[in-house]
């Protein structure tokens, strides 16, 4: 526990109430730096960035990034002002309440004893997650969905010996045509 | 016959020639070796500086002088780490810059070569923005981008890293005049609907204020301004670096606002029921405690960037835009205000509360400054270091045109004073240059006197020698029941000997009497640098102040009788 957390555990609640979670797609030029460039907005503020997905955007030269935080609505209104301001950031949106789909990839290894396989196939199952590695001693799943989802499966197969856990974080896109 | 093909080096110099580069500030090293071997064909003067971080202030006092870019070009490792300083005092104040650095040969990048340094990655947060060039072929592209991207918008520092093989290599890339960048659009004219709403919210004001800020100075803003002021019947403050703007003298001005700015100023900030900002960023040293700034105030921002809007208070309305361009569409819209009860008050808190200082008790900055205002009449360009000199200057010698107010405002760069105003000289041959320095800042970058002496520049440098950081002297005393701690600068040199040292001309004051005859020869000085030394009192103190974290309304006309509690703002 941390000092800070210490001496004052009930401010940490309330700031814990105030910060959702937000989720920002920027469309951004290609090019070398452009990276460490956003990820430099949220650490001068020591703002951590819970999810970062990056990949090449339908027109050439150019890159989607998925970003999810925590934060009040007033700083992040700021950050997303500062990342539109550099020179490679094309736009910045900010799209939490927005009518968009998002979707995010987990693979879970479970440490699984015999007498628990049947017990996570079939929680895995009801998710729809499929079993991509089957070992004597181990069994991986795949699962997407909403991030939600993905935490009430995890939430639900942690007892069960989860070994590793890999996501690959929230990637989203405008409903109809709204421009991500 | 066969056709010599340029190495990137060249190519890059001819492209600083199209861009109208006059001057380069630089020092040479290694890795820099062909940008400097290339400037000996070119008719760029090559102005060689004794430390790096001097080059880089004296092309912001280049920049802020005559409003193009200032170029720096320094070595690898070292030689570019030491404008990490400049460039963040350009960034903060908005000043277009270009700084090229050379860099160890593309093949040896991250292998810890010799006097490598991940320059770009070191300077990713105090530059508006970099490239790292991996290929010659791109030059012509790169430095168009970086002169479009420092002088535009809202200007600031571009840095270009320049490998070894890269500048050595061949290039015959054409030249580039348009430049396609998407994810940067420089605001021009204001939306008609936020000027009608701007001029409806002005018009509804019976005690309005214009805030003038550098946004106002970059784009040109003044005239127009005052025209708005004289149109709608509003009065004018300015920020520290929106001196110059605005004829400071102008019946309607009221001064620098904000921690130590004039009691005027600061009263018709409390009182006003409108404040436009007029290119100027709402600062922790204009506003004070946020929660009591202006709180039943109508606010409008006009800035060309559009991050600045509601970052420090929440606006009425914000105008994205040209400050000229803006202020100019709105003139036709305007009407007179009815606010002549309102200038009365405000004439009122001008004649209570004037700018004073001690007459007695031996020699003060304020009346050397104040004395220097009365030879220059706003008609040189000052510069200054950081620190209680600053203010008091910024206090007492009153900006009459754009662009002869020249100080580190946002970063508060101790060392800035004297090298900005070799920049500036240069920039501005014809005008009288003052650096107004305090004795800590000016022994930062002194070894520059060599640079102005060898140019014969005629710069004058005014050292207000108080023997102390006095500014932070100021606050121990205040807030810190006089502990000092780190302040006192025992050991100082002999300043006139130091001058003369360098070969310049230097001349002491040491009594009030010496002031005006001392200042005059220095002014009459025309053979090359010179230095006046003021011996000033050792503890003085800036009034008014805003202590910082407290409201505007808690100004302190002088020191108070009582002790009083650490403030709890920004530093």
């Amino acid at each position: 526990m941390s000092a800070a957390a210490i001496i004052s555990p009930p401010a940490a609640e309330t700031i814990d109430d105030k910060l959702g979670s937000h989720t920002i797609s920027l469309f951004v030029h290609d090019r070398p730096g452009v990276l460490v460039r956003v990820a430099l907005v949220f650490a001068r503020r020591g703002y951590n960035i819970e999810s970062l997905v990056v990949s090449p955007a339908a027109a050439g030269g150019f890159s989607r990034m998925t970003i999810t935080c925590s934060g009040d609505p007033a700083t992040l209104d700021q950050i997303i002002r500062q990342l539109a301001k550099l020179v490679d950031v094309v736009r910045a949106i900010d799209h939490t309440g927005d009518a968009a789909y998002e979707t995010e990839i987990a693979l879970v290894k479970l440490e699984v004893h015999d007498e628990d396989r049947t017990q996570v196939l079939q929680i895995a199952e009801h998710f729809n997650a499929k079993v991509v590695d089957y070992a004597t001693d181990s069994v991986m799943l795949r699962v997407y969905g909403g991030s939600e989802k993905l935490d009430a499966l995890i939430g639900l197969l942690r007892p069960y010996g989860m070994s590793e856990l890999v996501r690959s974080g929230k990637i989203l896109m405008a409903r109809g045509g709204r421009e991500t | 016959m066969s056709v010599q093909i340029p190495t990137g080096a060249e190519r890059l110099i001819q492209c600083l020639e199209r861009e109208g580069v006059e001057y380069i500030f630089g020092l040479s090293g290694g890795a820099a070796m062909p940008l400097f071997d290339a400037l000996v064909d070119s008719n760029i003067k090559l102005i060689m500086v004794r430390h790096e971080q001097g080059a880089s202030h004296m092309a912001d006092g280049y920049a802020r002088a005559t409003g193009k870019p200032g170029v720096v070009l320094v070595t690898s490792g070292p030689g570019a780490t030491n404008t990490v300083t400049g460039l963040l005092t350009a960034l903060m104040d908005s000043v277009p810059m270009i700084v090229l650095c050379g860099q160890t040969i593309s093949p040896m990048l991250g292998k810890d070569a010799f006097q490598e340094a991940d320059v770009t990655g070191i300077t990713y947060p105090v530059v508006k923005h970099s490239y790292l060039v991996k290929r010659a072929e791109e030059i012509p592209l790169v430095a168009r981008e970086a002169f479009h991207i420092a002088s535009s918008g809202r200007p600031g520092p571009v840095l270009i890293d320049l490998p070894k093989d890269v500048t050595q290599g061949p290039c015959d890339a054409p030249f580039v005049d348009d430049v396609e960048l998407p994810g940067y659009t420089v605001p021009n004219r204001a939306d008609p609907e936020d000027i009608s709403a701007a001029a409806e919210l002005l018009k509804a004001s019976k005690r309005p204020l214009l805030y003038v800020g550098h946004g106002a100075v970059i784009s040109g803003a003044g005239k127009a301004i005052v025209s708005l002021a004289e149109r709608l019947r509003a009065p004018m403050v300015n920020t520290l670096l929106g001196k110059g703007a605005t004829d400071e003298t102008h019946p309607l001005h009221l001064g620098m606002l904000g921690m130590h700015g004039t009691a005027y100023a600061n009263k018709a900030v409390v009182d006003c029921d409108l404040i436009m900002s007029i290119g100027a960023r709402w600062d922790d040293r204009i506003t004070g405690k946020l929660d009591e700034f202006c709180v039943d105030a109508v606010k409008i921002h006009v800035d060309v960037d559009p991050a600045e809007f509601n970052k420090m208070v929440p606006l009425d309305l914000a105008i994205l835009g040209d400050a000229r361009l803006v202020v100019e569409d709105l003139l036709p819209q305007i009407e007179p205000a009815d606010s002549e009860a309102w200038l009365a008050q405000c004439e009122d808190w001008r004649q209570r509360y004037p700018l004073k200082y001690p007459k007695q008790g031996g020699l003060r900055a304020q009346h050397v400054l104040d004395r220097l205002n009365d030879l220059t009449r706003g008609k040189a360009v000052i510069t200054t270091d950081v620190g209680q000199h600053q203010m008091w200057a910024a206090q007492f010698c009153l900006s009459t045109s754009n662009r002869n107010w020249i100080s580190s405002g946002g970063a508060g760069t101790m060392g800035f004073g004297f090298p900005a105003a070799i920049g500036a000289q240069f920039g501005q041959p014809e005008k009288e240059v003052w650096a107004v320095c305090g004795d800590g800042g000016f022994q930062m970058t002194q070894a520059e006197l060599a640079t102005a002496q060898n140019h014969k520049l005629p710069v004058k440098c005014l050292i207000i020698n108080n023997n102390y950081l006095g500014m932070v002297r100021q606050w121990q005393e205040l807030f810190y029941d006089n502990r000092y701690s780190g302040v006192d600068l025992e050991g100082n040199p002999d300043f006139v000997k130091l001058a003369q040292a360098f070969g310049v001309q230097a001349w002491r004051i040491k009594r009030p009497a010496d002031v005006d005859r001392v200042l005059a020869l220095a002014h009459e000085y025309d053979e090359g640098p010179c230095v006046v030394v003021a011996e000033v009192v050792k503890e003085d103190n800036v009034f008014p102040m805003i202590p910082a974290g407290a409201a505007v309304k808690d100004m302190l006309i002088e020191k108070p009788k009582a002790p009083m509690q650490k403030p709890t703002g920004s530093t």
